[in-house]
């Protein structure tokens, strides 16, 4: 077995990646860091963020509001004290991506403009047209080219945490090229491998979303927390499920059911003024929009396609000049994929999977309770986001997270004391190559790997989805259970060393196993409603018994134990989440 | 149109077990609204699980899935079955090694890509409490066509120079190269000079313009290459008329 050793070894090379990575380089040149990612880094999902930012940066805005819209937005799940360290932050890691070469919109005087988002009382979403994410990752990656303390080890899958005497001492990866299992033997770990939203099978998420981190966290003993809040958001293409930005709404587009009627005023959002006011209409937080889609459709008011019910999105009226200005990628997508040009007619669009609140448990500085292990981005569960992420928060919270990971990784590599037991260390590492091999040389697989993924996909999307009841998740949950022992049924038919992707399919379909049954086993406890997570049999928000994070521990036969954490309440106590006409 | 399949002819290569590539056919049923890259997970999923390839957004972003189909180079997310005919060729890009199948190393260009120093050189260092550096919107327009490049590497199967000279920057480096060089925050132009002016490629870069043609993101490669030769030559007959001024 290879053994890489450095001081920093970060798992992922997306945006949460990268911030951290430069976070350890500039705290520290001479650390060194070790950046793994199973993709190059400008292949990682957060490419794929469209609208934007949120950061306070207007005058008429403030610290309060955006405090109070996030944890509004998330339904009261969200720590307090996380979200006041993150609202304060947001403003100044925008500003440093702006340093460091972001092409971000500006207003006519060169200062950088702002949009509106879902649930936002005043506009604080920074944007680069619609192609913030693009933009955001690729200034990340050509930055880090600058910190020569920063090396790349691009396509390696990352499997396993090597933990020894309760520490973290690194991680084992498989390095594509050759098949090699690979030890890197690091003082501190961050884990930013973004989320799972593959899970489902209909999503935003690239096909690269399969939970691989929050799986490897959860088996060395990390809880994943609040899984059951999984956010739909409400406007992606039918059939490829490929996100129609919420910026496309920030602009001032509108939603229509079959009559083209705006619907929306029917789920306490309206009235339905003309220019859609904040946190109303079409600017409601996604939670409700979803929802609101799902009762539409259940009174036959959506319309039918081949690739499921829809509404319509329309832009028209906005133009042709400002669609290509602020809206340029969504104009293309739509004309690629649906074969429709938002200029001249309205946009099919229905709730498509998008984003995992919940994830890695770690504390406000993004450790986790493994002493060297930390998480940060989407993988991660802070929490800011709670029961329902805002629209834009996502993008920051990757930033600011990602350099606070970074900085707490070096500071921990720096005071660790001690050398790391290699022997032992291997050993564990070892298991990796074990597990591997067996894989490598069953020769009965009864089961597909694609076929156990798409039952997966399945039961999640039947039994977990926007609406969700004790019978569905039930159901689900079994099903789940029964996923998990079949998978020890699956073999390779491709026994090549070199790239092989049978292999890698293989060990997404074991993390997203382990995520799925997380979200599901955690969604069956809550018994109440609340943000994403809707139960019909449990209509109303229960803050007497879950005012609370779910925490749920692995357990090999795919049924975790779940238990409860209070929540962080530092200002605002909880109350009915107001939106439309009535908040004012 | 009533075609109910369409034959896949895949280049295979196994660097473990093959001596040379060759093609595969596979028979996958046709789908008007299938981009090429779902027939070829149709394949993966159906018929043939050691068929190797690189993907993920789906959406024409991530810049993974670039292949050559039918002689051209293009993303195969971006790339409707209903263009071709009943066969479609899939090829990995040209001017890289193949390491299996459609996956081709791309060592070389990620290297490239860190030597024209991609990044903000900045005129006046500013502290994150003084704000943003004030940049109009004119000013973003001058550079934000070449601020769309997504890696894909079409424009270097694309370009003959990649393919006669290994040490030619190549288009999209180069284009990088430009967009910093034009970003009204940045004065790193003197140091990226070394490696782009003095790159052995871009002076023979015969302006063919193949690099543009099959862009997917209408960077214009062609574009910045041609105005860095403009640039590089002005600052060589300042350099040469005014010596003074490079103190």
């Amino acid at each position: 077995m290879k053994i890489i050793e450095t001081d920093v070894a970060i798992i992922g090379a997306g945006g949460a990646g990268l911030r951290a990575a430069i976070s350890v380089a500039e705290s520290d040149p001479q650390l060194k860091v070790a950046l793994i990612s199973k993709v190059y880094p400008m292949r990682s999902h957060t490419v794929a963020a469209e609208g934007g930012a949120a950061g306070v940066i207007k005058d008429e805005d403030s610290f309060e509001n955006h405090f109070h819209d996030t944890v509004a937005g998330g339904d009261w799940l969200s720590d307090q004290d996380a979200v006041e360290l993150f609202i304060h932050e947001a403003p100044r890691e925008l500003t440093l991506m702006e340093h460091w070469g972001c092409p971000w919109s500006r207003k006519p005087d060169g200062r950088v403009a702002v949009r509106p988002f879902g649930g936002m009382k005043i506009e604080r979403t920074w944007y680069a047209a619609d192609k913030t994410g693009f933009h955001l990752l690729h200034t990340l990656f050509q930055t880090s080219l600058k910190f020569p303390s920063i090396k790349r080890y691009d396509e390696y899958f990352s499997t396993d945490i090597v933990v020894v005497d309760g520490k973290c001492c690194g991680f084992t990866a498989i390095e594509m090229r050759s098949g090699e299992v690979t030890y890197f033997k690091a003082k501190s770990v961050i884990i930013a491998t973004g989320g799972a939203g593959r899970v489902f099978p209909f999503t935003t998420n690239g096909a690269i979303k399969t939970g691989d981190g929050m799986a490897m966290a959860y088996r060395a003993g990390v809880a994943l927390k609040d899984m059951e809040f999984v956010q739909y958001h409400p406007t992606g293409l039918p059939g490829t499920g490929i996100l129609i930005t919420e910026g496309s709404r920030g602009e001032g587009g509108l939603l229509v059911n079959k009559d083209g009627y705006r619907y929306l005023q029917d789920y306490n959002l309206g009235p339905p003024d003309p220019w859609p006011r904040k946190k109303a209409m079409e600017l409601g937080p996604r939670d409700r929009l979803s929802q609101a889609f799902w009762h539409e459709q259940q009174k036959g008011r959506t319309i039918k396609t081949a690739d499921g019910d829809v509404v319509h999105l329309d832009l028209r009226h906005l133009g042709e000049a400002k669609i290509d200005e602020r809206l340029p990628m969504v104009r293309e997508l739509a004309k690629s994929y649906v074969g429709v040009d938002p200029v001249y007619d309205p946009i099919p669009v229905r709730p498509v999977i998008h984003y995992t609140m919940g994830g890695i448990d770690t504390n406000i500085d993004a450790a986790t309770n493994i002493p060297g292990l930390y998480a940060a981005g989407e993988c991660s569960c802070v929490s800011i986001n709670g029961a329902n992420r805002l629209g834009s928060n996502s993008l920051t919270e990757l930033l600011v997270f990602g350099a606070r990971a970074g900085s707490g990784a070096a500071e921990f590599a720096k005071a660790r004391q001690g050398a790391i037991n290699e022997s032992a260390a291997k050993q564990e590492a070892e298991k990796t190559e074990k597990r591997l091999a067996a894989l490598f040389a069953k020769e009965k697989a009864t089961e597909s790997i694609p076929g156990l993924r798409k039952e997966m996909n399945d039961t999640m999307e039947s039994g977990a989805g926007i609406y969700r009841t004790e019978d569905s998740l039930q159901a689900t949950c079994t099903k789940m259970s029964e996923i998990r022992k079949r998978s020890a049924n699956i073999g390779l038919q491709d026994k090549s060393k070199v790239f092989n992707t049978d292999m890698a399919e293989a060990l997404e379909l074991d993390a997203m196993i382990d995520v799925a049954c997380a979200m599901a086993n955690s969604a069956l406890q809550r018994k109440e409603s609340r943000g994403s997570h809707q139960r019909l049999d449990f209509e109303a928000r229960d803050d007497k018994k879950y005012l609370k994070h779910s925490l749920a521990h692995y357990s090999p036969d795919g049924n975790p134990k779940v238990d409860y954490r209070d929540v962080t309440i530092t200002s605002s106590q909880p109350a009915e989440r107001v939106y439309g006409g009535a908040q004012e | 149109m009533s075609r109910d399949t369409v034959q896949l002819e895949i280049l295979r290569y196994d660097p473990e077990k093959d001596s040379e590539p060759y093609f595969s056919t596979y028979e996958v049923p046709f789908n008007d609204d299938w981009v090429v890259l779902d027939a070829i997970n149709y394949v993966k999923e159906n018929l043939d699980r050691t068929l190797t390839y690189r993907w993920s957004c789906h959406m024409a972003v991530c810049g993974s899935c670039g292949m050559v189909i039918n002689g051209e180079p293009v993303l195969s997310c971006h790339t409707f079955m209903r263009d071709y005919g009943d066969k479609i060729r899939i090829e990995p890009l040209q001017n890289f090694p193949v390491e299996r199948d459609l996956v081709v190393v791309i060592d070389d260009f990620v290297e490239k890509l860190g030597s024209v120093k991609p990044y903000i050189v900045p005129k006046v260092e500013k502290t994150v409490d003084e704000g943003e550096y004030i940049q109009s919107p004119a000013q973003l327009a001058v550079f934000k066509q070449y601020t769309a490049c997504i890696n894909c590497l079409l424009c270097y199967s694309a370009c003959p120079q990649v393919g006669l000279n290994p040490g030619f920057v190549g288009p999209a480096a180069l284009a990088l190269a430009h967009r910093y060089n034009l970003d009204s925050r940045d004065v790193g132009r003197a140091a990226r000079e070394d490696v782009v002016a003095s790159n052995p490629g871009i002076w023979e870069c015969s302006f063919v313009g193949a690099c543009s043609e099959v862009c997917p993101k209408s960077v214009d490669p062609a574009a910045a290459i041609q105005q860095t030769k403009i640039a590089s030559t002005v600052d060589y007959f300042t350099d040469f008329l005014t010596p003074w001024r490079k103190q």
